[in-house]
C-alpha cells in the first residue's frame, strides 16, 4: 500500500513535468496551485510543530486536565473554542494541536469542539468575512454554529468514550 | 501569520533561557512529528491542486451564480466539501456572489462546509482519528452547516416561514 501511494506521487510528479513540456495548462494551474500551497504549509508547520514539542515539553498533564479535561465540562469546550479563537492556518494545523491536547488528558470531546472552532471560530478570519459578508452573517454563523458544535462533540465523544476509542500519533 | 512568528520566538526564546535541555527535546519532538505526518500533508497538496485545477472559483461561481435557493444550497455544499480555498480567496469570492445576488443562505452553506468538512483533509485527519471517526466528524460537520445555512437563511428573510 505505501508503495501505491509512493508510485502515485511520483505518477503525479511526471504528469506535472509533462504538463510544462507539452503546454497543458490544467497541469501547469495544478503545479502552481501545488508549488503556491506546499509554501503555505511550509510557512505554517514548522513553526506549529514547534510550538507542539514546546507544548509537549513543558505543559503539565494536570494543567490541561483541569482546563480542557473530563470533568471540566463546559468550561473545557469553551477553551477549545477559545484556544481555537488563536490558531493559525485551520483544520489541517489543529489535527495535530488537537493529537498533542488529547496525549496531555483533554477530554475527547472538548478535543472535537477544538478541532470544529478552528475551522469556524479564527478571530482574523472571522473578521475578514465580515469585512465581505457583514458582521450579521459572521454573528449569526457564529451562534448558530458553536453551540451546535459542542453538542454535537460531546455527544460524539460520550459514543466514542464508551467504546474506548482512542486518537493516534499520526500513524 | 506575523502573530504566529511572534509567538513562536517568544516562547522558543523563553524556553531556550529556562531549560536548554527541554528546548532540544522539544525541537525534537516538532521535527519527528513534522516528519511522521508529512507523507499525509503530501497527499492533501496532491488532492488539493487537483480539486482548483478541476472545481476552479468561475465554476463555483456557474454554479452557485444561479440564484436558485435548493440547488445552491446543495451545490455550494458540495463544493464547499470538496476545496479547501484559504480565507483570503474564498472570502472575496463570496463577496462577488453576494452581489451577484445569490442568498445568504447558499453563501453560509458554502463557507461552512469549506470550512469545517475536509474532503481533502481526509488523508491528515485519517492519520489522527481513523477513517470511520473522520467521515462521522464530516458528516456531522455538513449537517451543521445545512442548519446553520438555513437560520441564516431565515434571518436574512430569504427562507419564510
Amino acid at each position: 500500500m505505501k508503495y501505491a501511494k509512493a508510485a502515485g506521487f511520483i505518477a503525479y510528479s511526471f504528469f506535472l513535468v509533462f504538463s510544462f513540456l507539452k503546454g497543458f495548462e490544467p497541469g501547469k494551474k495544478m503545479a502552481f496551485d501545488l508549488g503556491y500551497f506546499s509554501l503555505e504549509m511550509a510557512k505554517i508547520l514548522p513553526p506549529a510543530f514547534i510550538l507542539i514539542g514546546l507544548f509537549e515539553v513543558w505543559v503539565k498533564k494536570e494543567t490541561i486536565e483541569k482546563h480542557f479535561g473530563k470533568e471540566s465540562g463546559l468550561k473545557g469546550h469553551v477553551g477549545g473554542i477559545l484556544l481555537a479563537g488563536t490558531t493559525v492556518g485551520g483544520l489541517y494545523v489543529a489535527f495535530p494541536v488537537a493529537y498533542s491536547l488529547y496525549s496531555k488528558g483533554a477530554d475527547i470531546g472538548v478535543i472535537f469542539t477544538y478541532i470544529a472552532a478552528s475551522a469556524i471560530c479564527r478571530v482574523p478570519m472571522t473578521i475578514f468575512e465580515a469585512s465581505f459578508l457583514g458582521i450579521k452573517f459572521s454573528i449569526i454563523r457564529l451562534l448558530v454554529s458553536i453551540p451546535l458544535v459542542i453538542f454535537s462533540s460531546m455527544l460524539l465523544g460520550k459514543y466514542l468514550t464508551s467504546r474506548n476509542y482512542r486518537i493516534r500519533d499520526g500513524e | 501569520m506575523y502573530f504566529l512568528y511572534l509567538l513562536l520566538v517568544i516562547a522558543v526564546g523563553v524556553s531556550f533561557i529556562a531549560d536548554r535541555g527541554k528546548t532540544y527535546r522539544a525541537i525534537k519532538i516538532a521535527f519527528k512529528k513534522f516528519v511522521k505526518i508529512l507523507p499525509a500533508f503530501a497527499a492533501m497538496l496532491v488532492l488539493v491542486s487537483i480539486i482548483l485545477a478541476l472545481v476552479p472559483d468561475s465554476l463555483i461561481l456557474h454554479y452557485l451564480g444561479k440564484g436558485k435557493m435548493f440547488e445552491g444550497v446543495l451545490m455550494a455544499s458540495f463544493f464547499g466539501s470538496i476545496t479547501l480555498l484559504p480565507g483570503f480567496i474564498a472570502f472575496p469570492l463570496c463577496g462577488i456572489l453576494l452581489k451577484k445576488g445569490v442568498t445568504y443562505t447558499v453563501i453560509s452553506a458554502f463557507t461552512t462546509t469549506l470550512m469545517m468538512v475536509g474532503f481533502v483533509t481526509f488523508p491528515i485527519e485519517k492519520k489522527y482519528f481513523g477513517g470511520k471517526v473522520t467521515i462521522i466528524r464530516n458528516v456531522l460537520s455538513l449537517f451543521i452547516a445545512l442548519i446553520v445555512a438555513v437560520i441564516t437563511g431565515i434571518f436574512f428573510g430569504e427562507i419564510l416561514r
